[in-house]
C-alpha cells in the first residue's frame, strides 16, 4: 500500500470527498469472453494488414488502409483492454494529451523536411 | 494535540531509518519540506558556482583581445554557466519552493509519492555532480547549453558525453518530479479547495508540471541520439552518411521552449502571491491570471522554431511560428496589467519581497519587448547569435525568473527556518542587484545591435566593443557583491536568530501561513475545509458596511474541531531506498562511458533498490 | 494498518483524493501520455530518415515479414493473457491470476526473444547500428521499444513473486491493473512501429 493512503483517512473524515468510489465501472465490466472476442478482432486486424502490405495495391491507398486498421488495433487495446472506455474520463484527458500533443508536434516536424512531398 | 506516530521496526534486512532529526535524517527523509530545503540549498550552491564562471566570462571578455582564458577553456565555461544556472540553479530552485509550499498551501500533509519526491532531489545532486566531474575528467561540456550537432556529435573530448548523460539523469529527477506535483495538486486538495480557489502560485506548478512532463521525454530522445553518435557512431546528425543536423535542432527546441516556460511561471507564481500580499489587496483578475498562465503552457509548444529562423526552414515556417510567436506575448501581457491592477489603489508596502516582485516584473516586461523584436523574422535575422540575444534572455531570466527566486525566499524565508531575513540588508542588497544586473546586461542590446558574435572568447579592439564590455564587466561584479549581501545577511539573521513576533509575519492570504514557523511535521493539526480563495484571508478579515477591513476576533473560524486527543497522524515513515536508488544512476552513466561491468553495477544497484522501494510499506508500524 | 493474521496482507481502502480517482492510476496514465512524446520522436526519426541510407542493407533486403509478425501476433496475445490476469485478480483468484501473468511474461520474453534473434539476423546480413540510417534508425527504435518490454517482463515477474510469498493484498487487482496499463502501452507503441516501420513499404534506393 502507499503512503498517501494513510493521509486520505482525514480527507474522508472532513467529509467533503468526492462520492465516485473507485473503480466502480460507468459501463458494466467487459467478462473474459469479450476480452476474448477483442483479441480475435485484433488477430484478424493484423492478418489483414500483413495481406496489405503484400497486396500490390497502389501505395496511397495501402498505407491509408494500414494507418487506419493500425488505429483500430490502437484503440480497441486503450478503450477495451486498459479499460479506458469503462473508466472514468480524466484518465483519457492525461492520456490523450500526451497522443494528440505528440501528433501535432512531430507533424510539424516531419512538414518542415518536407516528408511528404518527396 | 496531535502526535505523529513514531514507525518501528519491520522485517527486512537492514533496519528502517525512524529518525526525523538529526543529521542523518536529512538522507532518508521524505518529508516534502526538508526535501524543499535539501533543493534550495543545493540550488542556491550551484547559483555561487554558475556566478563564479559568469565572472570568469565577464573577466575574459572585459576588455578586446585579453587570453584570462583560451578559447577551449572559455567553451566549457559558457556552456557550464548556461548548463548550471538553468537545470541547476533556476529549476531546482522553482522545485524547491513547490516542494516546500504546495502542500502546505492546498491543504494537504504531503505530496502524493514522498519517496518519489526524495528520489527526484538525489537523482538531481547526482546529476549536477556528475555534470561537474567532467572538469577532473578530461573536459567540461564544450558545445553551448543547447548543443547544437554535429559540432556537439563531433568533438573529441568527453565533455558532450558528461552533457548527454548528465541532462537524462536530471532529466529523470524533474520528470518523476513532474508527475509527483502534478498528481499531489490534482489529487491532494483539501476539502473544499477547487481548482479555483487554488493560489495562482499552484496552478503555475500544475502548469509546469505539465510542460515537464511532455517536453522533457523528446530531449531524453534526442540526447540519447546524440550520445548514440557520440559513442557508438549512429548516423542521427552525421551529413556524411544522410543525417540531419536540423533533427536535433528541432528535438532540442521542441524541449527548449518549453522550457523557459518551466522557468519563468514559478515567479509568476510568485509574483502573483507576493504582489496582493504587500498591496493588500486580492489579486486582481485571479481568473485571467490562471487561463493566461494555462495558455503560456499550450501555445509554449507552438513556437519553437523561432529559435531556429536563420536554419534555413523557409519562409512558411518563419512566418507560421513569427505568428504563434508574437501571440505567446498576449496571455503575457494579460498578466502584467493584472499585476499592475493589483497594485493599483492598494496600500503599498515596500518591503524586500515586495521590491523583488515589483523590479521583477519591470525587469520581465524589458525582456519581454526585446522577445518581440526577436518574433518579428527580418529583425530577428540581425540579432541572431549577438549579444542582443544574451541580453533578452537574462532580462527574462535573470531579470524575471532569478527576481521571482529572490522574492520567493525573502518572503517565505521566516516560513521555512522561523525567523526573517534583515530588512535593511536585504534592500541594500536588492538596489546592488538590480543596478549591477541592468549595469551588466542594459549594455548588451547595444553590444549586439554593434554586432559582437555570442560565444566567442574574445573580440579584437578594432571592433569598438571595448567601452560597453567593460561596463557590463563591471556591473557582473556588482552582482557578485549583491550575492555576498545576501549571503551575510541569511547568516547574520541566523545567528541573532529573531524570534518571530507572530506565525503570520506578513499578514498573508494563503494557507501556508496558518501553520507555524516552520510548520509540524505533519503540517496541520486538522486539514482546513475551504470555503474561497485567499482562505486564510477571508478567516482573518471581513468587509463592514464601508468595505474596510475588519479583523474576526480569533477562534471565529469554523474549522472543523481538533482531533480527540491521542489521535494520531499518521505520516509515511523515512527510507534509504530512494538514495540508494538514486546512486544508481550516476554508475550506470560512468558505466556507459567507461565499463560495461560498472554499467552492471549501476543495473544492480537500481534493480535491487527499486525492489527494496516496492517491497517496503509506505509507513513502517 | 498491518493485518495480523497471516494469509493475504492488508485489507484495500477506497481512496479518499480531490477527484474520487486514486493516485497511483492517475500518476500511470500520466507517464503513459509522457511516453507517448518519447516514442513519438524516436518513431518520427525513423519515418524522417525513411529511404535516405546512402548504402545498404536496406530494409528490403534484411526484413521477414511473416517472422515478424508472428512475433506481432504474440505480443497482442500476451495483451489477452494480461487482461485475462486482471479479471482473475477481481475475482481474487490468486492462483489463476499467476497463471495469466506468467503466460504474459512468457509470451513478452518470446517477443523479445524473437526480437534478440531478429537483430542478430540482421547484423551477420551486415546491418549494425552505424551502417547507415537505417540500422542507426531501426535499432535504436525497436531497441527503446525492446527495453520497455523487459521492464515490463521483470514487472510481471515480481507481481508473480510478491502474489506467491503473500505480499499482495487479498484484492489484488490494482497493483495488477497498473501493470497491465504498462503492458497494453507498450503493446500499442508496437501496433505502430510494426506498420511504420514493417508493413509500410519502404522507398527503394535509386
Amino acid at each position: 500500500m502507499d503512503e498517501h493512503d494513510t493521509f486520505r483517512e482525514e480527507l474522508g473524515a472532513e467529509g467533503l470527498t468526492d462520492p465516485r468510489e473507485t473503480g466502480r465501472p460507468h459501463r458494466p465490466h467487459p467478462s473474459a469472453k469479450e476480452y476474448i472476442r477483442i483479441g480475435m478482432i485484433l488477430a484478424v486486424l493484423t492478418s489483414l494488414e500483413v495481406w496489405t502490405s503484400y497486396s500490390g495495391l497502389p501505395h496511397g491507398i495501402m498505407i491509408t488502409f494500414l494507418w487506419v486498421m493500425s488505429a483500430i488495433k490502437f484503440s480497441l487495446v486503450a478503450l477495451w483492454f486498459m479499460h479506458l472506455r469503462f473508466d472514468d474520463p480524466r484518465y483519457s484527458r492525461f492520456f490523450m494529451l500526451g497522443i494528440v500533443g505528440a501528433c501535432v508536434l512531430y507533424l510539424l516536424v516531419l512538414l518542415s523536411f518536407r516528408v511528404f512531398a518527396r | 494535540m496531535a502526535t505523529a506516530t513514531v514507525p518501528t521496526r519491520r522485517g527486512g534486512i537492514l533496519r528502517r531509518p525512524t529518525a526525523t532529526t538529526g543529521f542523518w535524517s536529512w538522507f532518508t527523509t521524505i518529508d516534502h519540506k526538508k526535501i524543499g530545503i535539501l533543493y534550495g540549498v543545493t540550488a542556491f550552491t550551484f547559483f555561487i558556482v554558475g556566478g563564479l564562471e559568469a565572472l570568469i566570462i565577464r573577466a575574459q571578455l572585459a576588455r578586446p583581445d585579453q587570453t584570462l582564458v583560451n578559447a577551449a577553456q572559455y567553451n566549457q565555461i559558457f556552456t557550464m554557466h548556461g548548463l548550471t544556472m538553468i537545470f541547476l540553479f533556476v529549476m531546482p530552485m522553482s522545485a524547491a519552493f513547490f516542494n516546500y509550499l504546495i502542500p502546505l498551501m492546498i491543504g494537504a500533509r504531503d505530496v502524493a509519492f514522498p519517496r518519489l519526491n526524495a528520489f527526484s532531489y538525489w537523482v538531481f545532486l547526482m546529476g549536477g555532480l556528475f555534470l561537474y566531474s567532467s572538469w577532473f575528467l578530461g573536459g567540461a561540456p564544450n558545445g553551448g547549453w543547447f548543443g547544437y550537432a554535429p559540432n556537439s556529435t563531433t568533438d573529441p573530448t568527453p565533455g558532450m558525453t558528461f552533457y548527454a548523460l548528465g541532462l537524462l539523469i536530471t532529466g529523470i529527477a524533474s520528470s518523476a518530479g513532474a508527475i509527483n506535483l502534478a498528481v499531489t495538486i490534482v489529487n491532494m486538495r483539501a476539502p473544499g479547495m477547487t481548482l479555483f480557489r487554488m493560489p495562482v502560485f499552484v496552478w503555475m506548478g500544475l502548469v509546469v508540471q505539465f510542460l515537464l512532463a511532455f517536453s522533457l521525454p523528446i530531449i531524453t530522445v534526442a540526447l540519447f541520439e546524440m550520445l548514440f553518435d557520440r559513442r557508438w557512431d549512429t548516423a542521427f546528425f552525421d551529413p556524411t552518411r544522410g543525417g540531419d543536423p536540423i533533427l536535433w535542432q528541432h528535438l532540442f527546441w521542441l524541449f527548449g521552449h518549453p522550457e523557459v516556460y518551466i522557468l519563468i511561471l514559478p515567479a509568476f507564481g510568485i509574483f502573483s502571491e507576493v504582489l496582493p500580499v504587500f498591496s493588500r489587496k486580492p489579486l486582481f483578475g485571479y481568473q485571467f491570471v490562471v487561463f493566461s498562465g494555462i495558455a503560456i503552457g499550450f501555445i509554449g509548444f507552438g513556437v519553437w522554431v523561432h529559435h531556429m529562423y536563420a536554419a534555413g526552414l523557409g519562409p512558411v515556417a518563419n512566418t507560421a511560428f513569427g505568428i504563434s510567436t508574437a501571440i505567446i506575448a498576449i496571455p503575457t501581457g494579460v498578466k502584467i496589467f493584472n499585476w499592475m491592477a493589483t497594485m493599483q489603489g492598494g496600500d503599498l508596502h515596500f518591503d524586500t519581497p515586495m521590491l523583488y516582485s515589483v523590479g521583477g516584473v519591470a525587469m520581465f516586461v524589458i525582456g519581454g519587448l526585446s522577445g518581440v523584436t526577436h518574433s518579428v523574422v527580418p529583425s530577428d535575422y540581425q540579432q541572431t547569435d549577438t549579444y542582443y540575444v544574451v541580453a533578452h534572455f537574462h532580462y527574462v531570466l535573470f531579470g524575471g525568473a532569478v527576481f521571482g527566486l529572490f522574492a520567493g525566499m525573502y518572503y517565505w524565508w521566516p516560513k521555512v527556518f522561523g525567523f526573517r531575513l534583515g530588512e535593511g540588508l536585504g534592500k541594500l542588497q536588492f538596489w546592488l542587484m538590480i543596478i549591477g544586473f541592468n549595469l551588466t546586461f542594459g549594455p548588451m542590446h547595444i553590444l549586439g545591435l554593434e554586432g559582437m558574435i555570442r560565444r566567442e572568447y574574445t573580440y579584437p579592439a578594432a571592433l569598438g566593443l571595448a567601452f560597453w564590455n567593460e561596463v557590463a564587466s563591471a556591473g557582473a561584479f556588482l552582482i557578485a557583491i549583491s550575492v555576498l549581501v545576501f549571503i551575510i545577511n541569511a547568516v547574520r539573521a541566523r545567528v541573532r536568530h529573531r524570534p518571530l513576533e507572530t506565525d503570520d509575519p506578513w499578514d498573508a492570504r494563503t494557507l501556508e501561513w496558518t501553520t507555524s514557523c516552520p510548520p509540524p511535521a505533519y503540517n496541520f493539526e486538522t486539514i482546513p475545509v475551504v470555503h474561497t480563495l485567499d482562505e486564510f484571508w477571508h478567516r482573518k478579515y471581513a468587509e463592514d458596511k464601508e468595505g474596510r477591513l475588519v479583523r474576526v476576533p480569533a477562534g471565529a473560524s469554523d474549522d472543523a474541531p481538533a482531533p480527540a486527543a491521542g489521535h494520531a497522524i499518521h505520516m509515511p515513515s523515512p527510507s534509504f531506498w530512494p538514495l540508494v536508488a538514486a546512486l544508481g544512476l550516476p554508475t550506470l552513466a560512468y558505466g556507459a562511458m567507461y565499463s560495461w561491468w560498472i554499467v552492471g553495477l549501476g543495473a544492480l544497484i537500481v534493480v535491487v533498490a527499486f525492489t527494496g522501494w516496492a517491497l517496503e510499506p509506505g509507513t513502517a508500524e | 494498518m498491518a493485518d495480523a493474521t497471516a494469509g493475504h496482507a492488508r485489507p484495500v481502502h477506497v481512496e479518499q483524493t480531490s477527484t474520487g480517482l486514486p493516485s497511483t492510476k492517475l500518476a500511470m496514465w500520466l507517464f503513459l501520455g509522457s511516453e507517448c512524446l518519447l516514442f513519438g520522436a524516436l518513431i518520427t526519426t525513423y519515418v524522417l530518415y525513411r529511404g535516405a541510407s546512402q548504402t545498404g542493407p536496406y530494409p528490403q533486403d534484411v526484413f521477414d515479414i511473416p517472422y515478424t509478425s508472428v512475433s506481432s501476433f504474440v505480443l497482442l496475445a500476451s495483451s489477452l493473457t494480461m487482461v485475462l490476469s486482471l479479471t482473475a485478480a477481481e475475482k481474487h483468484d490468486h492462483a489463476r491470476m499467476r497463471l495469466w501473468l506468467l503466460a504474459t511474461a512468457f509470451l513478452g520474453m518470446t517477443f523479445v526473444g524473437g526480437q534478440v534473434y531478429e537483430f542478430t539476423h540482421f547484423y551477420r546480413e551486415g546491418l549494425s547500428i552505424s551502417t547507415n540510417l537505417f540500422g542507426t534508425t531501426f535499432y535504436v527504435l525497436t531497441g527503446f521499444h525492446g527495453v520497455h518490454v523487459t521492464v515490463g517482463i521483470l514487472m510481471l515477474l515480481s507481481l508473480v513473486g510478491m502474489s506467491s510469498t503473500n505480499r499482495l493484498p487479498e484484492d489484488p487487482a490494482f497493483p495488477v491493473e497498473l501493470v497491465g496499463l504498462y503492458w497494453h502501452f507498450v503493446d500499442i507503441v508496437w501496433i505502430v512501429i510494426f506498420t511504420v516501420v514493417y508493413l509500410i513499404p519502404n522507398p527503394v534506393p535509386k
